[in-house]
């Protein structure tokens, strides 16, 4: 069943979409943006719980940081108050410079992980940074259907 | 059965190598117009600026507000500060100036400013949730209740998540949906008719530095016309002369007399919530005043620090607008350009080219045919006919809303005349919202 993907390009051409995995928010700390880094049942087969983790962990730590409430946050907070809030027009805020370290971080790890595994992860911030949606891809080669539908099977 | 359907359409998607972005190159050599993300928005919302302003459907008395202000201080800068300034300082209208212009900058941002609107729920999330309730991972509390809710361990405190039908999604803690602007709205304070928006997450400082700015305006205001209708009245002259001289401040006086009560009661109550970082949402509802006897409810979202709640409230950072405006809608609503309103750089693009991927070609391979083809119309439903997963058929959700926006439409109407019967006085609303609370407790919790 394990379709080897080289890379994003293949996955693209020969790949037609299976399944959709969500991972959800994690409110125990609060509203605090952070993901569950529970293993869902779905990617058993695709991945390892190991890298998954480590890539769910990752995404939390940066946005921890992106929301982190101290020093500079204080000063930009103060600066902006006293601008009217009118330099967030004009410069880019520290969360939104997290945000372009996370895009950057899930195309390397599509890359590197996830594509040749036959998934793709979605930016949260896309999904209104409600879910983490993870499309899992089936080779659209002659036993496109049967092995779609072992991985619903296998999904269950 | 999905495979197959898709290998009807990849095919052609084969012939298209070059799998940029579809939607930008487009517009300007196809007979329909690619519209925006803010064309096709569910809220009750409306958008200015080609989506970069956002309001409220009903602007609410937002006109009155800014008619207020722009008469009052500039009657007074017209009839008051010169007197003030040949007699006292050149400072008023200095003063006068700095005030009048953080209040007008301040209500524009919350006006026009997304408060914190979550975009509703795909369909495939929605499915994903709707499996969640009928088949309870364990994650949900032990029992499973018949209304949509889920429970949350926050700072040992059990807080409940409800499930909105209109969103399709469990709302976040301290999320509420607003039956005006039938959006949810993350730390949802209160919808204001006077700014004509939600006030909520994104936009709740600009709301409070209006308010404590008004409040400063409008005491600066009254204290400068007082001392300036007494300074005309003594030499013997009378209050009435100096009226008659002056007939402008009498006016101010009036509007100021009555607003500077209840704004400064409103500043008070909004720096009451902000030291305890609680929402109006919260503390009309009693979340966490310990009713029903139970001692060990508190906030669980507070510091217990003033300091530190106030800093994280008002100087906190600012979070990035999650509903997506100005991005280009394809034939179906995939992943697009970024929510964020700078526009980010190279690396979003490379973004859109892998997460996309199989989408973008899907897309392109949609959008060939409407390009070569004589009807447009009839290519885009075969198309779409057999994509039941990717296209959440955008033409249909404002259908699918409807039944909602109609019975909503009883509500929003039932309310309007509500908060204008209400305020006899333009500013009084707002305290006698406060003082009415037990009244306007079914007017809150309709803002389901």
């Amino acid at each position: 069943m394990a379709t080897e993907f080289h890379n994003l390009q293949e996955l693209r051409h020969s790949a037609s979409l299976a399944n959709k995995v969500f991972i959800q928010r994690d409110y125990t700390d609060g509203t605090v943006c952070k993901f569950q880094t529970k293993f869902p049942s779905e990617l058993e087969s695709r991945i390892e719980r190991t890298l998954f983790e480590d890539t769910v962990k990752m995404l939390n730590n940066y946005y921890a940081e992106a929301e982190k409430i101290g020093g500079q946050s204080y000063l930009e907070g103060c600066l902006a108050c006293l601008t009217i809030y009118l330099i967030f027009l004009c410069i880019e805020t520290r969360y939104e410079k997290v945000l372009k370290k996370i895009s950057r971080y899930i195309q390397e790890q599509n890359e590197k992980v996830y594509a040749p595994r036959g998934l793709l992860i979605t930016d949260p911030i896309e999904r209104g940074m409600r879910v983490i949606e993870i499309s899992v891809y089936e080779d659209r080669g002659s036993s496109g259907s049967s092995s779609g539908s072992s991985t619903t099977s296998s999904g269950r | 059965m999905k495979n197959r359907e898709y290998q009807q359409i990849d095919p052609q998607a084969l012939a298209t190598p070059t799998p940029t972005p579809p939607p930008r190159p487009l517009p300007e050599h196809k007979p329909r117009r690619a519209r925006r993300r803010w064309e096709v928005f569910p809220g009750k919302n409306r958008f200015y600026c080609d989506g970069r302003m956002i309001v409220a459907r009903q602007s609410g008395v937002l006109p009155l507000t800014l008619g207020l202000i722009l008469l009052t201080s500039g009657l007074f800068f017209i009839f008051d500060c010169p007197f003030l300034v040949k007699h006292l300082t050149s400072c008023i209208p200095a003063i006068g100036g700095v005030l009048f212009v953080f209040v007008i900058i301040s209500l524009l941002q919350t006006s026009f400013t997304d408060p914190g609107i979550l975009p509703r729920a795909t369909p495939e999330e929605a499915a994903d949730i709707e499996k969640q309730i009928d088949n309870p991972t364990g994650s949900s509390s032990s029992y499973r209740p018949p209304p949509r809710t889920k429970e949350v361990v926050i700072n040992q405190q059990v807080v409940k998540l409800k499930y909105c039908f209109t969103c399709k999604i469990f709302r976040p803690p301290r999320t509420s949906h607003c039956s005006l602007c039938d959006n949810c709205v993350e730390r949802f304070d209160h919808h204001c008719p006077w700014v004509g928006n939600c006030v909520g997450k994104r936009n709740y400082r600009f709301f409070y530095t209006f308010i404590v700015s008004l409040s400063f305006l409008t005491a600066f205001i009254f204290g400068c016309v007082t001392t300036h209708l007494a300074l005309r009245s003594q030499g013997g002259n009378g209050l009435v002369f100096a009226l008659q001289a002056s007939p402008a401040s009498a006016l101010e006086l009036v509007v100021c007399f009555f607003s500077v009560w209840s704004i400064l009661g409103l500043s008070g109550f909004h720096t009451y919530l902000v030291a305890t970082n609680l929402t109006t949402n919260e503390d009309i509802k009693g979340s966490w005043s310990g009713k029903s006897g139970n001692e060990d409810v508190g906030n669980p979202y507070s510091y217990n620090s003033i300091i530190k709640n106030c800093c994280s409230v008002l100087c906190g950072p600012m979070p990035p607008s999650l509903i997506d405006r100005r991005g280009f809608v394809p034939s179906d609503d995939s992943v697009q350009t970024s929510p964020v309103e700078i526009e980010l750089p190279a690396a979003k693009n490379d973004i859109n080219m892998c997460t996309q991927g199989t989408k973008g070609l899907l897309e392109t391979a949609s959008r060939s045919p409407l390009l070569t083809s004589s009807c447009p119309q009839a290519k885009p439903q075969a198309v779409l006919e057999p994509l039941p997963e990717i296209v959440p058929e955008p033409p249909k959700t404002p259908h699918k809303h409807h039944s909602h926006h109609r019975s909503k439409a009883k509500q929003s109407t039932h309310h309007t005349p509500k908060t204008s019967n209400s305020s006899p006085r333009p500013h009084h609303s707002h305290s006698s919202r406060r003082k009415d609370s037990k009244n306007r407790d079914p007017k809150f919790s309709s803002l389901r």
